[in-house]
């Protein structure tokens, strides 16, 4: 278990950001004001699969107001390659097609124009009088649909890469690996029980409060400034400057703060429009996306068809697990399906698997990731699966999986092995909660559990620290805050620095002014950024040991440091007295770090759910919720415990109501907050938390990422609950009021 | 003849007048012409509360009421919450108890619950979650927004510092 | 939106006057609805009339004998805070309560719901039960439209051009007299109803004198059930009876399969909540309610 006995890590500091955020204060995306700024529309397509055959912008030109007008036409060229933004590769005609249509159109809101006028209400007139002449095609947008022989194709070119290599051959499928561990049909002979069963789970989105926001100035130097909401100021950079075939020193990303993105606003949408339409223009130019262009014009999760097979012994010991994973990446490669193949089983130590994994184009939006992207629609097949053997063999739920459950040295089907990992400490703090002896009592009431993993990553982060005369440090990174990192970042090199939390003053500041740091995603940024600031704390730790050397006379190697405080036998010096010494010692001290860390540790998750069923409605109530998860060390407990509740909120709104729902002609009918419907205040109970903290090996302070694992086991949770309650079991998300009594119904005939 | 319209009213204390258009939201004049960015946009369609001002005493929509509505009503914004230098319970309450992650929904959910405890000093959990289910918040889970206004609540009736 | 200009009259005669004069001018009460339409461009209008200075349109008043009169444009959140609704008419103090979230109802208004005339309006199945009627202003002078009438299409109403709604009048309840609205939602706020039935029951000497039964969200426009009230009149209070009635409920609906639910899924539904709201009508009936 981790060290309790830290004197910042651990405790629960204001966020030094949260007086401007209670405030008003805060700038978002949004909020950003320049003089001669112009508001931006973007047109989009209203098919699902079309070739352009004609744009005609003269009537939106014509327009009083109107500055600018672009279509993919202004993109300047550039020569394709694959280029690595964010959480994955992809080649940068992929980019570029999904910012501005190219020839065609993919998906229903695919953009395909966008004007700059002086207000947004004028832009957005003058975009209905341009002129589209459209041929629509055939369209596919499930995976099954998209996978048969003679589907209509996404990308005409695209060729399948089977088990790692090109295989020449076009279809609508990007990728098809097939990951195996010791041999399943010989492990499936031993079982003595078996399960197999299939699950559907359709598209969901991030559902951020704030949409997606870009404004950009094309300097008359050449020079661009973006400023947005976005989790990677470095991403928007690299990507604006690849799109707009620009150095990445002409391009300037500034982050402003950010309302929500959970791996949503990783990806540029609007940034390179925004600085076209500037460019153009000769002025700022802002675009906000209205909220109908954010489901359908970014990147929701893919939807999925999953096929599950588990085989246990009597003794409760599984011995072969199979997965046929096909999800829908939307209009571009990239559907996370390999990320949820390496979760799907990842609980737990099982010597015979095999995983086929099929990453397919439909004619949707091209997904995004959502918070441990692919796990959750993989955890909510095979934690089902998991829960029915459990009965099967008339075990617990908990104890069979501690029965099985992964530890140190498990292998995994992907092939890492693991190192100490939380695995059954997360399943012992569930079995012993109060929550899961509780009584629960009344009719249409039932308690199920699930577990899930996210292996989190590490990537490159940067920090510097500058010390004050005063004994507070400045502390400068590049991770946008998204959930009180600044402050979990800020109080790591507190706790090297010997000083108060309050005394480290954070700032995320954008591309010109910090080194690279990788987004703000897959739980890395309290992991990663927290140690740059710890190595950097520990760069100042030592020029200040040296300062204190030069004070005594002495050598620098000779001087220690502890909790603050510089010594040399029997005298002592604090940080904040020594601080106030550095102009006479030698000048300023600026510590430095850039770190690309290989300790990750996942995390494992559970969570235990109480609901209740109306069996006349269908309809659930989520009557008790308990979330654990291992943080391997909590740094700021009260946002460790943030991110269980709000990923278990998200999971349960994805498990109860939350789906895309297309009209037969591939568009989506409810594209608004009203009918896509994410859980409201009145819909969630108490969410309690338990933090388990098994300390991470690979991290000065035992981290291990939290943001994701918990939005992975809610969905099955719930569906194992609902079985006890009502007696169906739901193979299909969202397990909304109407399927669980068609359920009911079916099996009362 | 597209004239704009002028606009008397009083916004956190203060006389204020503006020029708009009628099709203008209050939300767009007070984010663009008055500058008070501290109402957000989240949905435009009066779902998601990020907008959230307390006009003429009641919490609204500001994205549902055009500008020209306005007109010799009396407005308050999250900006004109604190009290001076000091930030009112809620407020206070929001930090301590970390009920916010990314914030942008914040300024809507004080705003309204300001309202809320003013009418009924001590509601009860479900009149909260009640009260506030206009409010979305994707970040929380709710959980420590409820017990923000519960501590709210107990500052405000000197119960608690 | 296209630009609009927009009106502010102080006068009944003057906002019918603009109504008149200006074809396709709209009215404008909460906005809560007619702002959204208007942006998506599901609706347009070159002038606003707001009506909400016309003295009428903001009357909340009550009277024992003469009953409820509701202005077109009172704002939900006054109808529930009012004593005597809460009191008289608690089944619409409650519907007031549910439509949209707290700052909807700080706008919103029930005369607005009924002109808007969505199928799945949750107040209007209130004002049926209670046998509401509406008075309509024009240039014509005043008319009376029993509030089951006023619907006409989705989206569509009895209003001729130059007409408003000017309140709703609700006649005072008989003794023994109880309502409740019911309705099913996949939350638990903040959504259109799949299905909503309201009921209404006098009831006399243990037994049933008269019931009204309107459903929302199952037809073109809000559906008062009316054999169902002809055949609960004079029958006891029984199981059976409620039964009887959850089932003609269902009968007459004529749902849709959209994306909000299936028609079959809407049906059952009827029964369910039609059963569950006379339920709870015959109790408050009893208490005296």
């Amino acid at each position: 278990m981790s060290r309790q006995d830290y004197t910042v890590v651990g405790t629960r500091p204001i966020r030094p950001d949260g007086v401007d955020k209670v405030t008003g204060r805060a700038l978002y995306g949004a909020d950003v004001r320049l003089a001669g700024l112009l508001e931006g529309y973007v047109l989009r397509s209203p098919h699902a699969h079309a070739r352009i055959l004609r744009i005609d912008t003269s009537k939106a030109e014509a327009l009083p107001g109107v500055k600018a007008v672009i279509t993919a036409a202004d993109l300047p060229p550039a020569e394709d390659r694959i280029i690595d933004l964010g959480e994955g590769a992809m080649p940068l005609s992929y980019i570029r097609g999904n910012v501005l249509a190219q020839g065609k159109v993919l998906y229903k809101g695919h953009a395909v124009a966008a004007v700059a006028a002086v207000n947004a209400h004028v832009a957005q007139e003058a975009a209905e009088l341009i002129e589209v002449d459209y041929e629509p095609l055939p369209f596919v947008l499930t995976a099954r649909e998209a996978m048969q022989e003679g589907a209509p194709l996404v990308l005409e070119d695209l060729k399948t890469k089977e088990f790692g290599k090109p295989s020449g051959k076009v279809s609508n499928v990007a990728e098809h690996f097939r990951w195996t561990l010791g041999d399943v049909e010989q492990g499936f002979a031993e079982a003595e029980v078996i399960v197999e069963r299939e699950y559907h789970t359709t598209t969901v989105h991030q559902g951020y409060i704030e949409p997606q926001n870009a404004t950009a100035f094309w300097n008359q130097d050449g020079r661009v400034e973006i400023w947005s909401s976005t989790q990677g100021a470095f991403v928007v950079r690299d990507s604006v400057a690849a799109v707009l075939n620009l150095p990445v020193s002409k391009v300037r990303a500034t982050p402003m703060e950010i309302g929500g993105g959970f791996g949503g606003k990783i990806r540029v949408y609007l940034e390179p429009v925004a600085a076209l339409l500037s460019r153009k223009s000769g002025r700022p130019v802002k675009i906000v996306m209205p909220r109908r262009d954010v489901f359908e014009g970014t990147g929701p999760t893919p939807g999925t068809y999953i096929r599950v097979k588990m085989g246990a012994r009597k003794d409760g010991r599984i011995v072969a697990a199979e997965a046929w994973m096909a999800y829908e990446a939307g209009a571009y490669p990239g559907g996370m399906v390999a990320s949820g193949a390496m979760c799907i089983f990842a609980a737990y130590d099982i010597p015979n698997v095999a995983i086929d994994g099929f990453d397919v184009q439909v004619n949707k939006p091209s997904t995004s990731a959502y918070r441990a992207p692919g796990a959750t629609q993989a955890a909510f097949a095979a934690e089902s699966v998991v829960d029915e053997l459990a009965g099967k063999l008339g075990m617990d739920p908990i104890d069979f999986r501690l029965r099985n459950a992964a530890r140190e040295g498990t292998r995994r089907a992907d092939g890492p092995k693991y190192r100490r990992i939380g695995c059954v400490e997360v399943l012992e703090a569930m079995k012993n909660h109060p929550h899961y002896t509780a009584p629960l009592e009344g009719p249409n009431r039932g308690r199920g559990v699930a577990v899930g993993f996210w292996f989190n990553v590490g990537l490159s982060s940067s920090c510097t620290l500058s010390v004050n005369p005063d004994g507070t440090v400045n502390l400068v990174e590049g991770s946008t805050d998204i959930g009180g990192t600044r402050a979990s970042i800020a109080m790591q090199a507190a706790e090297v620095l010997g000083i108060a939390a309050g005394d480290v003053r954070p700032n995320v500041v954008d591309t010109d002014l910090v080194g690279y740091t990788a987004v703000t995603g897959g739980s890395r940024t309290t992991f990663a950024t927290g140690w740059a600031a710890y190595e950097a704390a520990q760069d100042v730790v030592r020029q200040m040991a040296a300062r204190a050397a030069r004070l005594w006379d002495v050598e620098a190697g000779q001087v220690t440091f502890e909790r603050g405080v510089f010594r040399h036998g029997e005298r002592s010096i604090s940080f904040k007295e020594l601080a106030a010494r550095l102009d006479e010692t030698g000048g300023p001290v600026m510590g430095r770090a850039t770190v690309n860390p290989r300790g990750v540790g996942g995390s494992f998750a559970g969570a235990i759910a109480d609901v209740e069923v109306d069996p006349e409605t269908g309809k659930t109530t989520v009557l008790r919720f308990t979330s654990v998860q291992d943080a391997g060390k909590a740094v700021h407990p009260g946002y460790v415990e943030g991110q269980m509740q709000g990923g278990s909120a998200q999971g349960i709104g994805w498990a109860l109501n939350e789906e895309y729902f297309m009209s037969p002609e591939g568009a989506m009918l409810n594209a608004s907050f009203l009918d896509y419907r994410i859980p409201t205040t009145l819909d969630l109970p108490m969410i309690d938390t338990v933090i388990v903290e098994v300390a991470n090996p690979g991290h000065p302070f035992g981290v291990r990422g939290v943001g994701e694992a918990n939005i992975v086991p809610p969905p099955a949770a719930l569906a194992n609950a609902i079985y006890r309650a009502a007696g169906v079991r739901m193979r299909r998300l969202p397990m909304k009021p109407s399927a669980i009594l068609e359920a009911i119904r079916a099996q009362r005939e | 003849m597209q004239t704009k319209v002028r606009v008397h009213t009083t916004v956190n204390g203060e006389p204020a007048e503006f020029l708009c258009e009628p099709r203008q939201s209050l939300l767009e004049c007070l984010r663009d012409i008055l500058g008070l960015t501290g109402a957000k946009e989240g949905c435009n369609d009066g779902n998601c509360g990020a907008c959230t001002v307390i006009l003429d005493g009641r919490p609204v929509n500001s994205c549902l009421v055009l500008g020209v509505e306005a007109e010799g009503r009396t407005i308050l914004t999250i900006e004109g919450v604190a009290r001076g230098n000091t930030l009112h319970p809620l407020q206070q309450a929001f930090l301590e108890q970390a009920a916010l992650q990314c914030g942008v929904c914040t300024p809507g959910f004080i705003v309204a619950a300001k309202a809320l405890l003013e009418a009924e000093p001590d509601p009860s959990e479900a009149r909260i979650r009640q009260y506030l289910a206009n409010n979305l918040c994707r970040c929380t889970g709710y959980d420590k927004i409820v017990r923000a206004v519960q501590q709210a609540a107990r500052m405000l009736q000197g119960v608690e510092a | 939106m296209k630009w609009f200009d927009y009106a502010a009259p102080r006068t009944l005669a003057e906002a019918v006057g603009l109504l008149a004069a200006q074809p396709g001018a709209l009215a404008l009460a909460g906005g809560t609805d007619l702002l959204v339409q208007m942006r998506s461009g599901r609706k347009s209008t070159h002038l606003l009339v707001d009506v909400k200075h016309v003295p009428e349109m903001n009357e909340l008043s009550f009277d024992s004998t003469r009953g409820l009169t509701l202005g077109a444009a009172v704002p939900c959140c006054r109808i529930f805070e009012d004593r005597a609704v809460a009191r008289v008419y608690p089944a619409l103090a409650e519907v007031a309560a549910l439509i949209g979230g707290t700052q909807i109802q700080s706008r919103a208004s029930i005369g607005g719901n009924l002109c808007n005339a969505a199928p799945s309006a949750d107040s209007i199945p209130v004002l049926i039960a209670y046998s509401a009627t509406c008075t309509v202003a024009g240039p014509a002078g005043l008319r009376r439209i029993p509030a089951e009438e006023f619907c006409t299409a989705p989206g569509r109403t009895v209003l001729q051009p130059g007409e408003v709604l000017t309140g709703l009048h609700l006649p005072p309840p008989p003794a023994r007299f109880g309502a409740r609205y019911l309705r099913f939602i996949p939350r638990n706020e903040m959504d259109i109803a799949v299905a909503g039935a309201a009921v209404s029951v006098a009831l006399d000497n243990g037994a049933i004198r008269a019931a009204r039964i309107a459903l929302a969200a199952v037809a073109p426009t809000p559906l008062l059930v009316h054999e169902a009230g002809v055949a609960l009149a004079g029958r006891p209070v029984s199981e059976e009876t409620v039964q009887a009635a959850a089932e003609m409920a269902r009968a007459a609906a004529q749902p849709i399969t959209d994306m909000r639910g299936t028609a079959d899924y809407r049906r059952h539904l009827c029964a369910v909540l039609t059963r569950r709201a006379l339920e709870t009508a015959i109790a408050r009936a009893r208490e005296g309610k």
